[in-house]
């Protein structure tokens, strides 16, 4: 059925060229169901559970639906569908594999640097500060803020709002519990980004594991909040959201844009990861860079 | 070959110096380096690359649009995809022992650029670009291995070399001659 002429431009020669063609569009039309079952399941474990995850960035999101595939040690994207629909232990794993959870203390110190160069003396002018983390994952970073906070005692005045969509993960961050070899990689990154004493101020160490101090954790406030489907809760002073937006697609990262701006004060300042920028965003102009390589960004209309 | 993607690690400097260098600075192709390192040296590489390389060299951050005529390279740290006409970057696991992973670029880019992607490995450890490579040849693209006898660390070319998805292999100096010659060559046929 199909035919080729002997085209001159391609470079393979004749011997291959019929049947390797034939290989290249059954894979395409493989790759082409691939996509249907991947809009099925996303559609899927919206209708049935609430995720949303149908405007993530989709080459990362393909890989991690087949790592799923494969630790599941099913065959195919649709056999994952049904599994997922039936068996919500399965989601559970499915949620934990979605969302990706590298995090540390301190992580990239430049960026914390910079929030107590920067960020701390402006919020030095406000009797009380509201601070917004935005997919804090395992709760790493809103310890290295609180710890940031008290050193520069700010920390009484403020109240720190750390959400994630994922409610396992949440209740391992509002434990606060890391194990302690963790620690000493914690401590070079803490002295870089310029702590003012030692990290073991802030935690006590027991059977191979850092728990943090009571008084670290007095005026955080943890919540599941899915910036996919939930909306705006309060205005804050500063927020966080750091390598988040890097999995979303630029319709879903438009709109979270809009979520972040409106829940900031004029002024307010947003961290964003390394990596990403307000460049591209519908928002660019609402903001200034206070300091354009650690991605820190002030609120200006 | 629109696309062409180099994957390095372990003697990657020495390689680099010798291939950049001799890349026109107009040369008209987007090239996209995986370049295995600690963390910490973010600084060093691109004051490296723009040392040697003479076309604009630029880090991909998340959804930096892809043009042709660049050298874009994955941060540290990141894994680096290709996604219709933009980069997306994840921090997930580490595939191969390796954040920036040689394969994830390899696997994401030969669904986009299928026959016009081009795979380069040079000398390294480990088996990093392996699987990117059987990728590219299953989407019809071209791949080219440092020949192993001329890496300073040949466990990487030799593991491409095993997952029989190699074209071609090459003294690391040839490498870039030889992708001028495919230009010229396809630049020719298309005027017949």
């Amino acid at each position: 059925m199909v035919e080729f002429s002997n085209s001159p431009d391609l470079l393979k020669g004749p011997d291959s060229m019929d049947s390797s063609q034939q290989v290249l569009r059954l894979e395409q039309r493989n790759d082409d169901i691939e996509n249907i079952e991947i809009i099925l399941l996303l559609e899927g474990v919206y209708l049935h559970y609430g995720f949303d995850f149908r405007h993530y960035a989709p080459a990362s999101l393909k890989r991690r639906i087949w790592h799923c595939v494969r630790e599941e040690k099913l065959n195919s994207i649709s056999a994952l569908q049904e599994k997922l629909l039936y068996n919500p232990a399965c989601m559970e794993r499915f949620l934990l594999i979605l969302s990706i959870n590298v995090t540390a203390l301190f992580r990239d110190v430049g960026f914390y640097r910079v929030f107590r160069e920067k960020i701390i003396p402006r919020l030095r002018t406000y009797p009380f500060i509201r601070i917004w983390h935005a997919g804090c994952s395992s709760g790493e970073e809103v310890y290295s803020l609180a710890i940031l906070l008290q050193e520069e005692g700010l920390y009484d005045r403020s109240r720190l709002y750390a959400t994630d969509m994922n409610e396992v993960i949440l209740a391992r961050a509002r434990d606060g519990i890391y194990p302690l070899e963790k620690m000493l990689a914690y401590e070079k990154n803490y002295r870089n980004a310029g702590g003012k004493s030692d990290l073991t101020d802030y935690y006590t160490a027991q059977y191979g594991r850092a728990i943090f101090h009571g008084s670290l954790k007095k005026n955080i406030v943890w919540s599941q909040h899915n910036l996919v489907t939930d909306g705006s809760f309060n205005e804050f002073h500063v927020i966080l959201c750091r390598n988040v937006l890097i999995y979303f697609d630029q319709s879903l990262q438009a709109r979270v844009h809009k979520l972040l701006y409106d829940s900031l004060i004029t002024f307010g300042m947003l961290g964003l990861g390394q990596m990403e920028s307000i460049r591209f965003s519908p928002y660019e102009t609402n903001y200034e860079a206070m300091d354009s390589l650690e991605k820190w960004y002030s609120k200006i209309r | 070959m629109q696309f062409i993607g180099i994957g390095t690690s372990l003697g990657g400097t020495q390689a680099l110096k010798i291939v950049l260098p001799l890349l026109p600075p107009t040369f008209p192709a987007t090239i996209v380096l995986v370049f295995h390192r600690a963390s910490d040296t973010s600084i060093v590489l691109p004051r490296f690359l723009k040392q040697h390389c003479r076309m604009p060299v630029e880090e991909a951050q998340d959804k930096t649009l892809i043009r042709r005529g660049r050298l874009y390279f994955a941060p540290a740290d990141y894994h680096l995809l290709v996604e219709g006409n933009h980069f997306a970057l994840t921090t997930e696991a580490e595939v191969s022992y390796a954040r920036p992973s040689i394969d994830v670029l390899f696997e994401s880019a030969a669904e986009v650029y299928g026959k016009d992607m081009t795979g380069i490995i040079l000398t390294g450890a480990g088996q990093d670009g392996a699987r990117g490579c059987i990728a590219i040849k299953r989407s019809g693209g071209l791949t080219i291995i440092q020949s192993p006898e001329t890496a300073q660390c040949s466990s990487m070319p030799t593991a491409a070399l095993a997952s029989h998805a190699a074209d071609i292999v090459l003294d690391v100096k040839n490498i870039v001659p030889f992708l001028l010659e495919l230009q010229n060559s396809k630049g020719s046929n298309k005027c017949n």
